[in-house]
């Protein structure tokens, strides 16, 4: 029985869990979930996900939620196919450290940043400049640490590309197509890491069917 | 060389950290990061954690920050100390040991712990399952609860430290994301003990720092509304491992 991925390939969260998939060449089955509809809200899919929130996924039996848990349980059970996306020989700890780091201290701020740029307009509502300008500072902030990481440290979790790096693919993707994308630019390391992770083969193919929904 | 954490006693995240060495009844050495002089975010903090936060960790040559980096760490390298805080899927020979040390402890919980270790030894996928599913709740304390809680903390708690009044708006938002979350969290704890199995691990560990905070306030209505999820909270706040963080939080 082939694994489910219940979401919309308009959501981060669900682009995090299927390009883990896709960089191991995992087969899948993408239910859409029509949000519009308010779908996520329904009966059905609150048995997925009581939070109501896409993506739901399943294994066989195993019913998870939160991208981050199902990215890290792909990654474990299917160390064996694709791309290691754990640091292979190596202690996890580190990696475990900013994997923290993208979701306690990047995805806040470039979520907010996606949502005042993309996806207000996107649904016919003004973006707040103030808040905009608020988040950029803060954004920069952390780019600034990521750029001594890097200059450490091929990957940010380790010499490795890893899930620390992944999961900001789908935020980076977003605000790569806004003006935001002169701050990583304006970073040597940054910009050079920025570029190699979303030249990712895995990365292409989810923007693929991205493109097609 | 002894581990060493670096915050302060008035961190949830701190807590967060001593409550798994508790666990372990792992010995550690906590030197305090004076915040109020600003101390995190100077150089020599910096070094040891770039977002200036607490707690940063040292264990011989590694250096870790982020709270719940930390535990996991914690749970993982020193798996066979203490209480378990996360499970692994493991071939019955290395289970047989742990289990002999085990049944040598105590408590009602272990037993229960090595009963079903026994019985899982040679599935060494149901234990994965249930450690992924442990993982989602993980993840949902960090993701769902801890935002919600931390504005209500610094609405309830830190503003009547500092002795400025709380934010209403902010208030009646949060206490009803706060709801929310609870309802969820009600009908998980009636089918699983604990949030992310019937075992006690890091998911439900994760909350012990904001669950004391909150039940200090008036926010605790919202769980004493709720029988499961009260239950779950007085049983969490009872275990010694976290009386004794309070009891050094009470030497600071």
């Amino acid at each position: 029985m082939v694994m489910k991925v219940h979401g919309s390939v308009l959501s981060t969260a669900a682009m995090r869990v299927l390009i883990a998939l896709n960089e191991k060449g995992l087969e899948f089955e993408f239910v859409p979930v029509d949000m519009r509809a308010g779908e996520h809200k329904k009966e059905h899919f609150l048995a997925l996900n009581p939070f109501g929130q896409v993506p739901a996924f399943e294994d066989g039996d195993l019913k998870l939620f939160e991208s981050r848990a199902i990215t890290q349980y792909i990654a474990h059970v299917y160390e064996d196919k694709g791309t290691p996306l754990v640091c292979e020989g190596k202690p996890m700890a580190t990696v475990v450290v900013w994997m923290e780091v993208e979701a306690h201290q990047f995805d806040p701020v470039g979520s907010k940043l996606q949502w005042e740029l993309l996806l207000k307009p996107m649904f016919g509502m003004a973006t707040d400049a103030a808040v905009v300008e608020e988040n950029e500072a803060k954004l920069a902030k952390v780019l600034d640490i990521y750029e001594a990481r890097l200059s450490q440290s091929k990957y940010l979790g380790c010499d490795c590309f890893t899930l620390a790096d992944l999961h900001h693919l789908p935020i980076l993707t977003n605000l790569m197509g806004t003006h935001v994308k002169k701050l990583f630019d304006a970073r040597p390391k940054v910009s050079a890491w920025v570029a190699d992770i979303m030249a990712r083969p895995a990365l292409a193919k989810v923007l693929a069917m991205r493109n097609q929904q | 060389m002894v581990m060493k954490i670096y915050g302060s006693v008035n961190s949830t995240e701190t807590t967060r950290v001593f409550a798994a060495l508790y666990e372990k009844g792992l010995p550690f050495e906590f030197v305090p990061v004076d915040m109020r002089a600003g101390e995190h975010k100077e150089d020599h903090f910096l070094a040891l954690n770039p977002f200036g936060q607490v707690p940063a960790f040292e264990d011989g040559d590694l250096k870790l920050f982020e709270s719940r980096a930390i535990t996991r760490y914690i749970a993982h390298k020193y798996a066979e100390k203490g209480t378990p805080l996360v499970y692994e899927g493991k071939p019955m020979a290395k289970v047989s040991a742990r289990v002999e040390v085990k049944v040598a402890q105590e408590s009602m919980e272990s037993k229960l712990q090595c009963d079903f270790m026994l019985d899982r030894a040679a599935d060494a996928a149901v234990i994965e399952n249930m450690m992924a599913t442990v993982n989602v709740w993980t993840e949902v304390e960090a993701r769902q609860f801890d935002p919600v809680a931390s504005k209500l903390q610094r609405e309830l708690v830190h503003r009547q430290m500092f002795g400025v009044a709380p934010d209403a708006a902010v208030f009646e938002e949060n206490g009803t994301e706060l709801t929310k979350v609870l309802d969820i969290y009600e009908a998980r704890l009636s089918q699983s003990k604990y949030l992310g199995c019937d075992f006690f691990t890091v998911a439900d560990l994760h909350h012990l720092p904001a669950l004391t905070n909150l039940m200090g306030t008036p926010a605790r209505t919202l769980f004493d509304a709720r029988p499961k999820v009260s239950a779950w909270v007085a049983n969490l706040m009872a275990r010694p491992a976290w009386v004794k963080v309070l009891a050094l939080r009470n030497q600071y």
